[in-house]
C-alpha cells in the first residue's frame, strides 16, 4: 500500500495502482485520452502528464506505478504547460468540424480543450487529411478526427477478442483501419462509446441528434438472457439509440451489437391498434371489439382447453398478471418455456446462473454444455475471454456442442451428450481438468436443454458438477445460461404447467382451443390451425400472424417493467417513451381483460401490481442484487439421454426476436454477415 | 511503406511460398523460441518480397497465416517498415539517401543524376521497368557519403558523373561490384590514412 | 594520437579478412574459455573498473547496466540484445565492425551474455545493411561450427546462442523497447518504462541491450585489464572510440581514437582538415545528428568526450561528427534532419507525431525565410513542447538539433526572413 503526496495531499492506494488512481483518489481530475480503465496501459496521448519530484521531465500518469514517498503535482506550471502543449498537438490536425461532428456534445476533445486549451492555435501548415475507413455497417468513421489514441484497436483485441483493426503505417501518417472489412464482433459498437472524438460514430445514429436533445432513461435489455444495463436516449416518440450503462457485476461498460442497434426496429412493424380476424383476415379493431371477440370465445370452452405461453422478452409485471388471469379462468394451462427447455423451476439453483456473471472471473476451469456464449450471450462471452486473459491463458475452456470460434482457445470435447457420458464415467481426458480445478464452472445452455432429453442432460451435468466438485459452500459453479430474458422470471413465478396442465409443446401441438400468446414469437404456431389464438405484443411478427385477436402491447423500452436475468438478478426498467397509437402496457391490457372476463385481476396501480409481485418471488424486494440459489437433488426420473448433438438456437445471432427482425440495421448485418460473424467460419476478408 | 493507406496497384489473388524458400523460412522460424514464431515475420516478409519482386497483400497474409498471427498485426509489421515494398519495382530500385550527411557531399547532385538518367525525379517506376527510385533516410554510411542502395547493394563516394556512369552500366544489366566507385578501401580516408598501416594486406 | 598497439578494431579497413581463421590471427577467440573463468562478477567488476560507457548515444556505464541483471533466474531466460540498428544519421561505424571483424562482436555477444546469465544473445541489425548481415551470419556459423558459440561455448561447459535479426527501415527500433518490439513481430514503437528491459524485456524476460562497439570491446578490455582501458582517454570518458567523419572534410573516414581527443586534432589529423581549411568551419554536429550543433567558436578547443561535450550544451551521441563549412545552408541542413525525424516518428505518441511534422513545415518555409520573426520563438516553444513530452528519446532528438541552430544562427534565420519580406515588397 504504497503511501504518496499528491499536490499536498497524502494519499494511500493499492499496490500496483498507477499514479493516476493515485491522483483520482486525492481528489485531483487527470485530464486523459488513451487511458482507459477496462484496457491496457498505452501512454500515448501523453495528456496524463504530471510533475514527479525528483524526475528530470514530467510522467505519463497513466503508466506510471504508484511509489511508497512519491511526490507528485498536478497543479503547477509545468503540468499545465505540458497539457496546454499536447492539447495543441492534438488539434493542429483535428478538423474543426464540431458543428456537423455526431460527437459534438459529448466530446472528449472538445470538453477537454475548454478546460485545458490555450484558447487558440499558432498552427498555420496545411491540415492533414484521411480518408474514410470501411468499418462495416455499424461503425462510420472520418478518421482526420482521429487522434490516435488506440482504444478501439486494444479493444477489439484485448476485450472483444477480434484483432480486426490496427494502427497501419508510421508517423503522422498513422491511420487506424479494419482493412475496409467489418469488424468481425458482437461487441464491435463499443468502439463508438471508447472513441474520444467522433472518428468512430455510429452509423445508422448518423445526424440524427445533439445529446442535449435526448431524452434519457435508464433501462433493462432484453435481447438476451444478461439483464445487460442500459440507457435508452429518445427524442419525442422515438428511440434513437441504445448506450450501456455501467454495471460491474452484469455488463462492465459494454454491450453488444443487438442490444446498441437493434432499436430501430423499435418503430417498425409496430401493432399500434387491436386487431380481429374476419373471415379469414385480420381487421383493425377497437379495444371493445377485441375483448368481446375474446370473451365469447373464452365463454365457450372448457377452462381445460385455455393454455398460455409467454415469449422471451416478458417482464414480471405482464407474467403476473397473466398468470393470475390463467388461474382465474382455471386453467393450468401455462408455460413460460416458449424454446421446450426441460427446467422444472423446482429449485432455483437449477435454473440460473449460478456462479454469477462476475463470478466468471473467479473459475479456474470452464465447461460449456450445449452453450455458445459468444451468440446467445455475447457480453458474458467476453466475461470469459477477460478470465481467460487475466489467466494469462491458462484458463482452460471445454466445449460440448457446436464448435464455434468463441474469441478464446477453448477445447472441443465432442458433439452432445456421450461426451457428458465419457466425463461422467471418467474416461475423457479433460476430466482431469475439471476435477484439478478448485472453482470449476459448467455453463449449460439452451442447446442442451430445449431438446427431449434435457432434463437427462441437466441431471448429468448437475450430476458431473457434483463430481468434480463444482458446486460447495463457496462456490457454485452450476450455472444455466439462458436466451429468454423472460426466463428466469418466468420461472421464479412460476410459470409452468400445473397440476394436469399441458406444457408449451402440448399447446403448440394443438391441445387447447384458446391460445394466448403473450409475445410470444419464437414458437411453431403451425399447430394451432384450429385454435383461437390470441397474440398480445408489440410487433407483427409470427406470432401475430397467427391469431386471430391482436392485442397490441409494449415494448421493453416502453414499460415500467422488472425482469430477473440469468443469475437471478431483479431489475427495473423505466419506460423511455410512450407505446405507439392505441398500444398499451401489457400488464394493463391484461388487467383490462381480466375485467371484461369478470375476473378483475385485484391491483390497479404498479405498486399494487408489484406488491402481488413479492407475494409469488421471495426476496423481490432485493433489487439489482444477484440472488443465488440451491439445487434441488438430482432427479433420477430425468429418462435417457440421446445420443444428438448439441445444437445453438440462435442461428443469426442479428434475428433472434421480433424487435431486431424489424430493425433495417439488424437486417443489414444479418444479411452481410451472419454466416462469417460469430459463426465458425473464418472472416474472409471480402465480406465487405 | 510505399503508399499511404494501402497501394492501389493490382493485387495477385493468392501468394505461395516456392518449396525452397519456405524452406529458408523454416530455418529461420526454428531460431526463436516456441511460441515466439511472431518474431520471423520481418525475415518472412523480405522473403515473400524476394520472390515476388514486391509485396503483395496476398503475400502478407500468407505469412500472418504461417505464423498463427492475425493478418492486421503482419499488415502493420508490413507498412511500418519502410524496406517492404507494397507496389512493384523496377528491376534496379534505386534508394537514394537524402539525409544531411549524403546532402552536405551532393546528394542533390545524385537525384539530378537520376533524373537526367532514368527520368525519375522523386519516387516512382520508369517506364521500361528498368529502374525505380524511392528517396530514403540515412542508410548508415556517412562517411562514403554520398550514395544510394541499389537493391541489396551500397555504391558510395558517388558524385554526377560517376552516379550516371553507373546508372549507365544499370542500364545494359551490368551490374558493378558495390562499394565505394573510388577504389577507396571501405571507410578508410580516401588518402593520407596514419592508422593500421601495418595491417595493410601482405605487410602483416 | 592513439598508437596503433591500443587499437581494438584491428581490422577496421577490412585490410584482412573478416573470418574465423584471420580473426584468430588477430588474438580473437583466444582462450576464450579463461575470460569465462574469471566468472560473472569478475567479468562485470572489471567491465565497471575500465569505466566502459555505452556506445551506442546515451553512455551509459556498460558495467552497471549489465549488473541489473538478476542474479538468479526465476525460471524465465535472459537474454543479451545487441543493439546493430545503426541509423542515426553520421553514425557508420558498427558497419565496419559486423563487415570487416564480427567475431570481435561475436566474442563480446559470448562475454557479456556469460556475465549477465543470459541463454541467448539476439543481434538485431538493420535491414539495409544486407551485406554486412551476410557476413554476420556466415560468421555466426563459423562460430557454431568451431565451438565457440552453442552447447559448451569454448568448452566452458556453457551453452549460449546467438540470433541475427535483420531489421526492415525503421530507426525507431534503435531505440531499445522499439528494438525489442521489433523483435518479437511487431511494430517498433517504443515501450513505457518502467518496466526497464532488466526486468521486463525481450519475450517479457529480463535483457539487456548493448551497442554493437560497446559489446564488440568487451574482450580486449578482459584481455589487456580494466586499467589498460582505463588508463586511456579523461576520468568518466575513458578508452578508445571509433569516431565517424562526415560531411566537409577532405576525407571522411572512419577512426578508432582515445576519448577525450580534440574535435581539431581528429579532423585534421585522420580526416585532411576541414574543406577548405580549418577556418572555412561553420559548425559540427559531434555526436550524431539527435545533440545540438557546435559553432566553430567552440569546435576550437573542444574535446571529444561525454563530459567535455555535455558542458557545451551537446553531446558525444555516437560520436558521428558531421561537418559543415561556410558553404553550408546551415537552415536547410538542420530542416533536413526535421524530415529524417519526421519520417522515422513511430507516431505512437502525441507531442513526437504531430510536432515533428509541425516543425519540419515551419523550418522549410525558414529555409526560404518565408515567416515572420516571432515565428522563431514560437518554433523554439514548438521543440520545447515536444522535448520531454514523449514515450521515448526520438521527441528530444527531433527537439535538440533546432534548439542547436536556433541557438547559434538565429542571426542568420532573422536575416533570411527580412532578405524574404524585402523581396515579398
Amino acid at each position: 500500500m504504497p503511501k504518496l503526496t499528491v499536490d499536498g495531499i497524502e494519499v494511500e492506494v493499492p499496490a500496483g495502482a498507477t499514479v493516476l488512481q493515485a491522483c483520482e483518489a486525492a481528489g485531483r481530475e487527470i485530464p486523459r485520452f488513451c487511458y482507459h480503465e477496462r484496457l491496457s496501459i498505452a501512454g500515448n496521448c501523453r495528456m496524463c502528464l504530471v510533475e514527479m519530484e525528483k524526475a528530470p521531465k514530467p510522467i505519463a500518469s497513466c503508466a506510471m506505478p504508484a511509489g511508497d514517498n512519491m511526490v507528485i503535482h498536478t497543479d503547477s506550471p509545468t503540468v499545465k504547460k505540458a497539457r496546454e502543449g499536447v492539447m495543441e498537438f492534438l488539434l493542429i490536425n483535428h478538423p474543426l468540424d464540431c458543428p456537423i461532428c455526431d460527437q459534438g456534445g459529448e466530446c472528449d476533445l472538445q470538453d477537454q480543450t475548454m478546460a485545458y486549451g490555450r484558447g487558440g492555435s499558432r498552427y498555420d501548415e496545411n491540415k492533414r487529411a484521411v480518408k474514410e475507413k470501411y468499418m462495416g455497417p455499424l461503425i462510420k468513421t472520418i478518421m482526420t478526427r482521429c487522434i490516435h489514441c488506440t482504444r478501439c484497436v486494444r479493444f477489439v483485441e484485448e476485450v472483444a477478442g477480434v484483432p480486426d483493426i490496427g494502427a497501419i503505417n508510421r508517423g503522422e501518417n498513422m491511420e487506424i483501419t479494419a482493412l475496409e472489412s467489418v469488424v468481425d464482433s458482437e461487441l464491435s459498437g463499443n468502439v463508438i462509446d471508447l472513441c474520444p472524438v467522433g472518428a468512430l460514430t455510429s452509423k445508422p445514429y448518423a445526424f440524427n441528434a445533439r445529446p442535449w436533445e435526448l431524452r434519457k432513461t435508464e433501462g433493462i435489455d432484453v435481447m438476451d438472457a444478461l439483464g445487460s444495463n442500459i440507457r435508452i436516449d429518445a427524442r419525442g416518440r422515438e428511440v434513437l439509440r441504445v448506450m450501456p450503462r455501467l454495471n460491474e457485476d452484469v455488463n462492465e461498460e459494454w454491450i453488444s451489437d443487438k442490444t446498441r442497434f437493434a432499436c430501430d426496429g423499435l418503430r417498425r412493424q409496430r401493432l399500434d391498434r387491436p386487431y380481429v380476424r374476419v373471415d379469414g383476415r385480420l381487421k383493425p379493431a377497437s379495444w371493445a371489439e377485441a375483448f368481446r371477440v375474446i370473451g365469447e370465445k373464452v365463454a365457450s370452452v372448457e377452462p381445460s382447453k385455455i393454455g398460455a405461453i409467454v415469449g422471451d422478452m416478458a417482464a414480471l409485471e405482464e407474467m403476473t398478471a397473466l398468470k393470475d388471469l390463467m388461474a382465474a379462468l382455471g386453467s393450468p394451462n401455462i408455460d413460460c418455456r416458449a424454446d421446450g427447455a426441460k427446467l422444472d423451476g423446482a429449485h432455483r439453483g437449477d435454473y440460473l446462473f449460478n456462479a454469477t456473471i462476475a463470478g466468471i472471473e473467479d473459475a479456474d476451469a470452464v465447461l460449456l454444455v450445449g452453450s455458445n456464449p459468444r451468440k446467445e450471450a455475447a457480453v458474458l462471452n467476453a466475461r470469459i475471454r477477460k478470465a481467460w486473459v487475466q489467466s494469462a491463458g491458462a484458463l482452460k475452456v471445454g466445449v460440448i456442442g457446436e464448435n464455434a470460434d468463441l474469441t478464446y482457445p477453448t477445447t472441443y470435447l465432442g458433439a452432445g451428450p456421450e461426451t457428458l457420458t465419457e466425463l461422467l464415467n471418467g474416461s475423457h481426458s479433460f476430466c482431469d481438468v475439471l476435477k484439478g480445478a478448485e472453482r470449476p464452472l459448467i455453463i449449460i445452455g439452451a442447446g442442451a436443454l430445449a431438446r427431449e432429453d434435457g432434463a437427462a442432460v441437466h441431471a448429468a451435468a448437475r450430476r458431473l458438477a457434483d463430481q468434480i466438485g463444482a458446486v460447495s459452500d463457496d462456490w457454485n459453479g452450476f450455472s444455466v445460461l439462458h436466451t429468454a430474458a423472460s426466463r428466469v422470471g418466468g420461472l421464479e413465478l412460476g410459470l409452468v404447467p400445473g397440476d394436469g396442465g399441458q406444457d408449451a409443446a402440448a399447446m403448440l401441438a394443438g391441445g387447447v382451443e384458446v391460445m394466448f400468446l403473450l409475445g410470444a414469437d419464437e414458437v411453431d404456431t403451425a399447430g394451432l390451425s384450429d385454435a383461437f389464438v390470441i397474440y398480445q405484443g408489440s410487433h407483427g411478427d409470427a406470432g401475430a400472424h397467427a391469431a386471430d385477436v391482436i392485442l397490441p402491447g409494449a415494448a421493453y423500452a416502453e414499460k415500467a417493467g422488472t425482469w430477473i436475468n440469468t443469475e437471478g438478478r431483479i431489475q427495473m426498467a423505466e419506460p423511455a417513451n410512450q407505446t405507439p397509437g392505441e398500444a398499451r402496457e401489457d400488464w394493463k391490457i391484461l388487467r383490462a381483460l381480466s375485467a371484461h372476463l369478470e375476473h378483475t385481476l385485484p391491483y390497479d396501480d404498479i405498486s399494487a401490481l408489484r406488491g402481488r409481485i413479492g407475494e409469488l418471488i421471495d426476496g423481490f424486494e432485493m433489487v439489482d442484487l444477484a440472488r443465488p440459489g440451491t439445487q434441488g437433488p438430482v432427479r433420477d426420473d430425468a429418462g435417457e439421454m440421446s445420443d444428438a448433438p448439441f445444437a445453438c438456437p440462435v442461428t443469426d445471432y442479428f434475428m433472434t426476436n421480433p424487435i431486431a427482425r424489424a430493425s433495417q440495421t439488424m437486417a443489414e448485418c444479418s444479411e452481410l454477415y451472419s454466416v462469417g460473424k460469430a459463426g465458425a467460419g473464418e472472416a474472409t476478408g471480402t465480406n465487405g | 511503406m510505399s503508399g499511404a493507406a494501402g497501394p492501389a496497384v493490382e493485387q495477385p489473388a493468392s501468394f505461395e511460398f516456392e518449396p525452397e524458400v519456405w524452406a529458408q523460412a523454416e530455418k529461420i522460424i526454428a531460431r526463436y523460441p516456441e511460441g515466439r514464431q511472431q518474431s520471423a515475420v520481418m525475415p518472412l516478409l523480405d522473403l515473400a518480397q524476394r520472390q515476388h519482386g514486391w509485396l503483395p497483400q496476398a503475400a502478407i497474409r500468407c505469412v500472418a497465416e504461417k505464423l498463427g498471427m492475425p493478418y492486421i498485426r503482419a499488415y502493420e509489421v508490413a507498412t511500418f517498415y519502410t524496406m517492404y515494398n507494397l507496389a512493384p519495382v523496377g528491376k534496379f530500385h534505386l534508394q537514394l539517401c537524402r539525409t544531411t550527411p549524403c546532402w552536405l557531399r551532393g546528394a542533390d547532385e545524385l537525384r539530378r543524376a537520376i533524373k537526367d538518367r532514368t527520368g525519375l525525379s522523386h519516387a516512382g517506376v520508369s517506364d521500361d521497368g528498368q529502374f525505380s527510385l524511392v528517396e530514403v533516410e540515412c542508410l548508415g554510411a556517412c562517411c562514403n557519403a554520398p550514395m544510394i542502395q541499389i537493391n541489396d547493394d551500397f555504391y558510395e563516394d558517388l558524385d554526377y558523373e560517376s552516379c550516371t556512369n553507373l546508372l549507365d552500366r544499370l542500364a545494359k544489366d551490368d551490374v558493378p561490384a558495390p562499394g565505394p566507385v573510388n577504389g577507396r578501401r571501405f571507410s578508410e580516408p580516401a588518402e593520407g590514412r596514419k592508422t593500421l598501416l601495418d595491417r595493410v594486406e601482405g605487410a602483416s | 594520437m592513439l598508437q596503433d598497439k591500443d587499437r581494438i578494431f584491428t581490422n577496421l579497413y577490412g585490410d584482412q579478412p573478416w573470418n574465423l581463421a584471420d580473426a584468430q590471427k588477430r588474438g580473437i577467440w583466444d582462450n576464450t574459455k579463461a575470460l569465462l573463468d574469471m566468472g560473472p562478477d569478475s567479468i562485470i567488476g572489471q567491465i565497471k573498473e575500465s569505466g566502459l560507457r555505452g556506445r551506442g548515444g546515451a553512455g551509459f556505464p556498460t558495467g552497471l547496466k549489465w549488473s541489473f541483471m538478476p542474479k538468479e533466474s526465476d525460471g524465465r531466460p535472459s537474454y543479451l540484445v545487441v543493439n546493430a540498428d545503426e541509423s542515426e544519421p553520421g553514425t557508420c561505424k558498427d558497419r565496419e565492425i559486423m563487415r570487416n571483424d564480427p567475431h570481435r562482436l561475436l566474442e563480446g555477444c559470448l562475454v557479456a551474455g556469460f556475465s549477465m546469465k543470459a541463454s541467448a544473445a539476439y543481434i538485431y541489425i538493420r535491414g539495409e545493411f544486407v551485406m554486412e548481415a551476410r557476413v554476420l551470419q556466415a560468421a555466426i556459423e563459423e562460430a557454431y561450427e568451431a565451438g565457440l558459440i552453442g552447447k559448451n561455448a569454448c568448452g566452458s561447459g556453457y551453452d549460449y546462442d546467438i540470433v541475427l535479426h535483420r531489421g526492415a527501415g525503421a530507426y525507431i527500433c534503435g531505440e531499445e523497447t522499439a528494438l525489442i518490439e521489433s523483435l518479437e513481430g511487431k511494430k517498433g514503437q517504443p515501450r513505457l518504462k518502467p518496466p526497464f528491459p532488466a526486468a521486463v524485456g525481450l519475450y517479457g524476460c529480463p535483457s539487456t541491450v548493448n551497442n554493437v562497439e560497446s559489446i564488440a570491446v568487451a574482450p580486449e578490455i578482459l584481455r589487456r585489464g580494466a586499467a589498460w582501458f582505463a588508463g586511456l582517454g579523461r576520468p568518466n570518458n575513458t578508452g578508445t572510440k571509433l569516431f565517424c567523419v562526415s560531411g566537409h572534410v577532405n576525407t571522411p573516414c572512419n577512426v578508432e581514437e582515445e576519448m577525450g581527443i580534440p574535435l581539431k586534432e581528429l579532423i585534421e589529423k585522420h580526416c585532411g582538415g576541414v574543406r577548405g581549411g580549418w577556418d572555412n568551419l561553420l559548425a559540427i554536429i559531434p555526436g550524431g545528428s539527435s545533440v545540438p550543433m557546435l559553432p566553430k567558436s567552440v569546435c576550437d578547443e573542444v574535446l571529444m568526450d561525454f563530459d567535455s561535450l555535455k558542458a557545451e550544451q551537446s553531446g558525444l551521441g555516437t560520436a558521428a561528427v558531421i561537418v559543415m563549412d561556410k558553404s553550408t545552408d546551415i537552415v536547410e541542413a538542420i530542416a533536413n534532419l526535421a524530415h529524417f525525424y519526421m519520417h522515422e516518428s513511430c507516431g505512437q505518441c502525441t507531442p513526437c507525431r504531430e510536432g515533428t511534422g509541425w516543425m519540419y513545415r515551419v523550418l522549410t518555409r525558414m529555409v526560404r525565410g518565408q515567416a515572420s520573426v516571432g515565428e522563431i520563438d514560437q518554433l523554439y516553444e514548438v521543440t520545447k513542447q515536444v522535448e520531454g513530452h514523449t514515450i521515448c528519446a526520438l521527441g528530444d532528438a527531433a527537439a535538440w538539433p533546432i534548439q542547436g541552430l536556433i541557438r547559434h544562427f538565429r542571426p542568420e534565420m532573422e536575416r533570411r526572413i527580412l532578405e524574404y519580406r524585402k523581396q515579398a515588397a
